[in-house]
């Protein structure tokens, strides 16, 4: 198999008066699922497009195993990948669409046929593309993206379109592919789709990364967090907690949310003090709080996000 | 090999929408429909709906009234030509009028026997060419070339030596001065020798506006006025010729003319006189050709479906391309095949090859069976040379390839299906339909000249003759530029586009 690394290293890329890319860098390392995650117009599908060669950079360089995209003989024996699901001759079959992909590689028809089955399309092979569900397409272009039996993937927002059904299948295919070895990019502008997905997620805002870091790494820095006390009583005790959490907040529909004070202190405090709760829960962390942290602080992303264009 | 995968993806995307597929077979189909289908008619039997052609492969007219000896080896023929007078056909009412036509024709000829598209050699005196050698049809030599020359009277003289005639001309009859001489290879032993007249078809362009013009055309008829034919050598005895003026028949046997009857054809006939012969003829010794001046149609005319097919082909070769950028289905080219140059030349290789191959199997059909059709159906079709069959039916497939590509190129270029599509019809197609239907000969001309319907000359079959007056249209098969010509006008424009195509395509984003 060949390298499957992926690097980007320094991008930078204007549209106009917009940096889509701002010196983007991260790397994408095989045997693992890497998150790709930022709002809309972050730069994550200009990134996929520059790795692609489809888009030039103005600075950087991007690397497929050691070697720029463009200079691979079979590129899509190298790298898979998936930009838009749509993008089908609809008169065309979901087979034919792979057949003719399958030969600008060099590879036998046959080839066509086991990733349709792969990719759970096996009984409409022979049905034009232009009648598929966006889910079905989806599917259609993750076999594409197989054709080659590449070592890395590369895929955009795989999961919009899809049925519930279609989101778990994908979530346990991009699993079991990173299990064998491959690198695999997926990008998303909603982090909870990738939780239980990702091992490891980049995060970008404005055309450069935020946050690198291992899902595991990111949840335990959040996890430090948030307890929500039910009380009849909200004023005595918001007064109690107070006196020994970082910051207490009532959050007005009698609950509060107390953070810097671990939820044993929060119930010893509050019998100590003879003020009635109902319940005092400790929020769990998800990759989307986590998240939200990240850009809470990218204040200078979160003024700039909703003007970017792209 | 990449490139040689690329081509095979490239194949594959084409075979596998069936829109395209059919859209090219029915380009093919309607070349094939309109070649086959009998859409001019005529009166010609259909033993003789092939006019003759002559020694050297071109179909000719051979028709004029010819007063002869028969002359065994070598010797020679003189006479005076005292006088050459004629009539035009009048296209405003009248019968005839007086006048002559530019090759209106008199003089002296060498032929062998009076079979239609047989070897012969003649000096004659012309309506406006002064004094002319001609031999085997296609052969013009004259000292009085180009400017128009009143017809005086000249004594001429043929001379045969061998496989050679030798014309002579002389004011006097005493001072001779050559006028050229031809070889006619094979020429049997015994000949015929002695005078004939003869004069074309005469065909006015009348009422030319802006957007209409209309051709009027009918026979017209020459009078040689001889004196004092002396001959010299082994010559037959007595002169044979038409019946003297009652019954008059012309002499040559010659082209039929399919679209007109010539029953009611003007008088002609020869006559003696005193001291020699009148000869009244009608008709030309001349190549044959098709139009206002010529009664055949020509192979080429039963490709009248090419522009038709075009257009299909033509649709089919932008959206291929164009509709790739519609779906963003770029990218995915793209990303199998990085080497963008490669993957827009794989596009215009396959699409062309594939347009080459449809093309030739049409044209080849329509060409070998077409005149069978027009002829069965009393049309007379010219001859025309295997040569020249296997050029015209290449011609028109490599036609069809180049415009497909062509538009593969716009398609690229505009990234528009439907603007693609426009731009490649009104650049391809459109100069060629209006010039060989409203547009004024000049405009049609120019047109040809500069589009990519310029090609179209690939599809003529026959030349145009200095020696044969003819209003040389588009219409009846003649282009201004030679096939070669149209041929390279076109290829610039595919590589013009095709490389503005390619520049863009790696200047930019995908």
């Amino acid at each position: 198999m060949h390298d499957a690394t992926i690097t980007v290293d320094g991008l930078r890329k204007r549209f106009g008066p917009t940096l889509a890319l701002d010196g983007m860098t991260f790397t994408v390392r095989p045997g693992r699922v890497t998150g790709f995650v930022g709002p809309n117009g972050a730069g994550k599908s200009t990134t996929m497009r520059v790795i692609l060669g489809l888009d030039a950079a103005e600075e950087g360089r991007a690397l497929v195993g050691g070697r720029p995209y463009r200079g691979l003989a079979r590129p899509l024996c190298h790298l898979g990948s998936l930009l838009d699901a749509a993008a089908l001759q609809p008169g065309r079959t979901a087979r034919n669409h792979l057949l003719w992909l399958a030969h600008s590689q060099g590879l036998p028809g046959r080839r066509a046929d086991e990733v349709l089955e792969l990719a759970g399309l096996g009984g409409v092979g022979r049905r034009r593309a232009g009648g598929f569900s966006l889910g079905m397409r989806q599917r259609l272009g993750i076999a594409a993206a197989l054709l080659g039996d590449p070592p890395a993937l590369m895929l955009d927002e795989p999961f919009n379109g899809m049925d519930p059904e279609g989101i778990i299948w994908m979530r346990t295919f991009l699993r079991d592919l990173a299990r064998e070895g491959r690198a695999v990019l997926v990008s998303s502008h909603l982090m909870s789709e990738l939780q239980g997905t990702a091992d490891h997620v980049v995060v970008v805002g404005r055309g450069r990364v935020i946050a690198d870091a291992a899902v595991a790494e990111l949840l335990a820095g959040a996890a430090n967090g948030r307890i929500v006390v039910r009380s009849s009583a909200i004023d005595r005790a918001s007064a109690v907690l107070r006196e020994h959490a970082e910051s207490v907040l009532p959050n007005g529909d009698g609950t509060l949310t107390v953070t810097g004070a671990a939820a044993e202190e929060v119930i010893a405090r509050l019998t100590a003090a003879g003020v009635p709760f109902s319940e005092v829960s400790a929020h769990r962390a998800t990759l989307e709080d986590a998240y939200l942290d990240l850009t809470r602080d990218a204040v200078e992303f979160r003024a700039a996000a909703p003007g970017e264009a792209r | 090999m990449t490139f040689a995968r690329v081509l095979h993806a490239e194949w594959t995307k084409l075979r596998t929408v069936r829109g395209w597929v059919l859209g090219l077979l029915a380009g093919a189909a309607v070349i094939l429909a309109l070649g086959l289908t009998p859409s001019r008619g005529g009166s010609c039997d259909v033993s003789d709906c092939t006019p003759a052609h002559g020694p050297e492969g071109q179909a000719v007219a051979d028709q004029f009234t010819y007063v002869h000896r028969t002359l065994t080896g070598d010797g020679s023929i003189t006479a005076r030509v005292a006088d050459l007078t004629g009539r035009l056909p009048a296209f405003d009412g009248a019968q005839t009028r007086d006048g002559l036509a530019p090759w209106a024709k008199a003089g002296l000829m060498i032929k062998d026997g009076t079979k239609a598209g047989s070897a012969y050699a003649a000096v004659m005196l012309t309506g406006e060419h002064g004094v002319r050698l001609q031999w085997n049809y296609v052969h013009d030599e004259g000292v009085d070339a180009g400017a128009k020359v009143k017809p005086q009277p000249v004594w001429l003289r043929l001379t045969r030596a061998g496989d050679t005639v030798t014309a002579e001309k002389s004011a006097d009859g005493t001072a001779w001065v050559a006028v050229g001489s031809a070889r006619l290879p094979g020429l049997p032993a015994t000949v015929t020798a002695g005078m004939f007249a003869t004069s074309p078809q005469y065909s006015e362009q009348v009422n030319e506006s802006v957007v209409l013009s209309g051709v009027s055309g009918a026979p017209s008829t020459a009078t040689g006025t001889f004196e004092h034919p002396v001959t010299t050598g082994t010559f037959s005895a007595d002169w044979e010729g038409p019946p003297g003026g009652a019954a008059p028949e012309p002499a040559g046997t010659g082209a039929p003319d399919g679209a007109r009857a010539r029953s009611e054809g003007p008088q002609t006939g020869a006559a003696p006189t005193a001291d020699g012969w009148t000869v009244t003829g009608s008709g030309d010794i001349a190549p044959a050709v098709s139009g206002a001046a010529g009664g055949s149609v020509t192979i080429s005319q039963t490709l009248v479906g090419t522009f038709l097919g075009l257009m299909f082909v033509v649709v089919v070769g932008a959206v291929f391309v164009a509709g790739e950028y519609r779906r963003g289905l770029i990218r995915t080219s793209l990303a199998a095949a990085p080497r963008r140059l490669h993957l827009l030349t794989a596009k215009a290789l396959v699409l062309g090859g594939a347009v080459f191959g449809l093309g030739l199997a049409a044209a080849a059909v329509v060409v070998a069976f077409g005149p069978r059709v027009l002829r069965g159906n009393g049309a007379a079709v010219a001859y025309a040379s295997a040569a020249t069959q296997v050029r015209v039916v290449a011609g028109t497939a490599l036609l069809l390839a180049l415009c497909a590509a062509l538009a593969a190129g716009f398609g690229a270029l505009l990234r528009k299906g439907v603007t693609a599509v426009t731009v490649s019809i009104v650049v391809i197609v459109l100069p060629y339909l209006l010039s060989v239907t409203v547009l004024p000969l000049r405009a049609s001309d120019w047109l040809l000249r500069v589009t990519p319907a310029a090609a179209f000359a690939l599809q003529q079959s026959e030349p145009r003759w200095d020696q044969v007056d003819n209003i040389y249209s588009p219409a009846d098969g003649y282009f201004p530029l030679p096939a070669w010509g149209g041929l390279a006008v076109l290829a610039v424009w595919v590589a013009v586009v095709l490389g503005g195509a390619g520049y863009r395509l790696r200047r930019r984003d995908a």
